[in-house]
């Protein structure tokens, strides 16, 4: 065989053994293209199936909310009026009230009162209790007085009680009925009693007092005791 | 016999590099999709994980529909106890 036949049989050998070469590369890569793709068509398959009832729901959710928004919106501008409904807003959630109620465009030029001097200290301490935005006017910028944990100890702490202060004795509470050990009777008009009550065991007063002249003997012994001072 | 000497160098000196050189293109783009595909997967995979949540949509909407259920009977009744505005 001549030499230029044999160097073309290398030649050709080599052009195929290239061939086999990078084309069973590309078969492999072409494999793992195939696989990661069947992962992704799985994940995607799996986001429209989770997906698919969420705008039924979404559109039933907000449209719940949107009568809410309706209702409430209605109830306070029909309770409040519209002026004083929209200085709440303004007060509850500053900046707020510019974009009105959704339900009374005439809302958004109204002029947001402030709520300080619409409603007493008393409401606005009401209204902190309840939300999560100060708007007292004292502490605009203090802290919420609600407490979730502990709700009626907060709010017992507002009055200025001793008894919040769990001092160690009170007097007790006045016992009532027949059996009371302080009996009271029926005044004769109203902020007038007959005699003033004691207490079980004293010394009985329910016996008249010793008259002179109609006027009654203390009654004389301090007149006289004033006109002695004269 | 030039001529076969001819052929055998265009076989070696220009046939076999430019198959290796389109066959190399090949591979490389080829090689070159794949961590695209996975991540693209990671992504799907991930995505999907992360709607799992969706379920609880459900829940929200029952809550949502007894909120609101609540508040129009509240709103009713403040209806009736509070005067209206002047």
């Amino acid at each position: 065989m001549p030499a230029a036949g044999v160097v073309m049989i290398i030649a050709v050998v080599l052009i195929v053994l290239a061939l086999v070469f990078y084309l069973v590369s590309t078969i492999v890569a072409l494999q793992r293209i195939t696989k990661g793709l069947d992962e992704a068509i799985t994940g995607v398959v799996g986001i429209i199936e989770k997906s698919a009832p969420v705008d039924e729901v979404v559109t039933s959710i907000n449209t719940n909310l949107d009568a809410g928004v309706d209702l409430l919106e209605g109830l306070l501008v029909k309770k409040a009026g519209l002026s004083d409904a929209v200085g709440l807003v303004a007060g509850l959630y500053p900046g707020a009230a510019g974009d009105g109620f959704r339900n009374f465009p005439e809302s958004k030029e109204t002029k947001a009162p402030r709520i300080s001097e619409v409603y007493t200290k008393g409401t606005l301490t009401l209204a902190r209790l309840g939300r999560e935005a100060p708007i007292a006017a004292a502490s605009p910028n203090g802290p919420a007085l609600r407490n979730p944990s502990y709700g009626s100890t907060a709010a017992r702490g507002l009055y200025p009680e001793i008894r919040q202060t769990r001092p160690a004795a009170m007097p007790r509470s006045p016992i009532i009925g027949t059996d009371s050990p302080v009996q009271y009777e029926p005044s004769d008009s109203p902020g007038v009693r007959k005699r003033m009550p004691v207490p079980v065991g004293a010394a009985s007063t329910s016996q008249p007092e010793e008259t002179e002249g109609g006027v009654v003997k203390s009654g004389l012994a301090f007149l006289r005791r004033l006109k002695s001072d004269d | 016999m030039t001529l076969e000497w001819i052929g055998d160098a265009l076989l070696l000196l220009v046939v076999l590099p430019v198959v290796v050189y389109l066959l190399r293109g090949v591979l490389t783009a080829a090689n070159c999709i794949v961590p695209s595909v996975q991540q693209i997967a990671a992504a799907a995979t991930a995505g999907s994980k992360d709607l799992d949540a969706t379920a609880l949509l459900l829940t929200t909407q029952d809550q949502v529909q007894k909120t609101i259920e609540v508040a129009a009977d509240y709103g009713g009744s403040l209806d009736v106890i509070l005067d209206d505005a002047r």
